[in-house]
């Protein structure tokens, strides 16, 4: 399949996909006045599971090798004192930007 | 009506937020080659930032489709719960219209939605328009950005690391998410078995950090007592 197929085939599938998810209360069980306590419990531990597996290692392992102490990662942690702070994405990303730019410069 | 509009002027602080996201969704979509149709068709079929941010970067990295329509739709799955939360007060809506909602379904206009109706229960068609005013601005938002963002990914200087914001905006989702100790089990959990199993092939390691994230925090939920 060439590279736009692919594409393609990702966009749809992963759409309806997504589509099902996000209709799912809504659409098919929009009566229920509440979710069953231990689903909701187990659905609440996705975004942040899900989110940390997906900046951890970009953050920690850019390339080949763990760098726990290069640019990203300290880079990151000050981003993520910002994000703690203001809960502004504008914020965090532009100072992890010019952090990491700033990291990458000076540090080995 | 005016509960439309009051869900538009909600959602403006809030789209400083997902202006910035937009672009680097576009940037991203661009650094790996995607054209603009493709990189729009992202943004007005899957319609959720963090996944597209997950698809263009295991497109880039060759992956195969089964791989990444699993992990789009491992990071969607919160958006069950808040098709959950949501769900009773959009009960009474016709089916077109829930149709819709769940199709604009995003973080912040389930947030505000829910949040605007603890202090006003009994809204009754309030709450379709209201999160309709938030919802409609942020897709606009959203598609806007997404197209500057791709038209602009051209133009940067490649000194600068663009792909380091992708993490950045994971990042800022990733903080308000974790809010008592089975969530920080969860996010740490996943944080960890995701870095180990970096070498795992299939995005294997991401997808089992989020697993056994979910599995940790669970058990946490159930046992900790925060």
């Amino acid at each position: 399949m060439s590279r736009s197929g692919i594409a393609w085939s990702v966009i749809v599938l992963s759409g309806i996909a997504t589509f099902a998810i996000r209709g799912s209360f809504l659409l098919l069980a929009h009566h229920l006045a509440t979710v069953p306590p231990r689903i909701a419990d187990a659905l609440r531990m996705i975004p942040a599971a899900a989110l940390a597996a997906l900046v951890a290692p970009a953050v920690l392992h850019p390339g080949e090798t763990f760098t726990p102490l290069g640019p990203r990662s300290l880079a990151a942690l000050v981003a993520l004192a910002v994000a703690w702070r203001t809960r502004n994405l504008l914020a965090t990303i532009a100072v992890g930007m010019v952090t990491v730019v700033i990291f990458e410069r000076f540090l080995p | 009506m005016r509960s439309f509009a009051s869900g538009a002027f909600a959602v403006a602080p809030v789209l400083l937020g997902v202006a910035p996201f937009g672009l680097v969704t576009g940037l991203a979509a661009t650094e790996i080659g995607l054209g603009m149709t493709e990189a729009l068709g992202l943004s007005v079929v899957l319609y959720a930032g963090a996944s597209q941010l997950a698809v263009v970067d295991l497109l880039g990295a060759g992956a195969p489709v089964w791989v990444i329509v699993l992990t789009a739709v491992v990071i969607n799955l919160r958006y069950a719960m808040y098709s959950a939360s949501l769900a009773p007060l959009l009960s009474d809506q016709p089916i077109g219209r829930r149709a819709a909602g769940a199709y604009l379904l995003t973080d912040q206009a389930y947030a505000l939605t829910v949040a605007r109706s603890v202090g006003a229960p009994d809204a009754g068609d309030g709450h379709w328009w209201f999160y309709l005013g938030v919802a409609s601005t942020m897709w606009l938002t959203w598609q806007g950005t997404t197209v500057i963002g791709v038209a602009a990914g051209n133009t940067l200087p490649p000194s600068v690391p663009l792909g380091f914001a992708v993490p950045l905006v994971f990042l800022s989702l990733l903080i308000p998410s974790v809010s008592d100790r089975p969530t920080l089990a969860a996010g740490l959990t996943g944080a960890l078995v995701a870095t180990v199993g970096v070498g795992l092939p299939a995005n294997g390691g991401m997808l089992l950090g989020a697993l056994t994230g979910v599995g940790v925090g669970y058990v946490c939920s159930q046992r900790c007592r925060v």
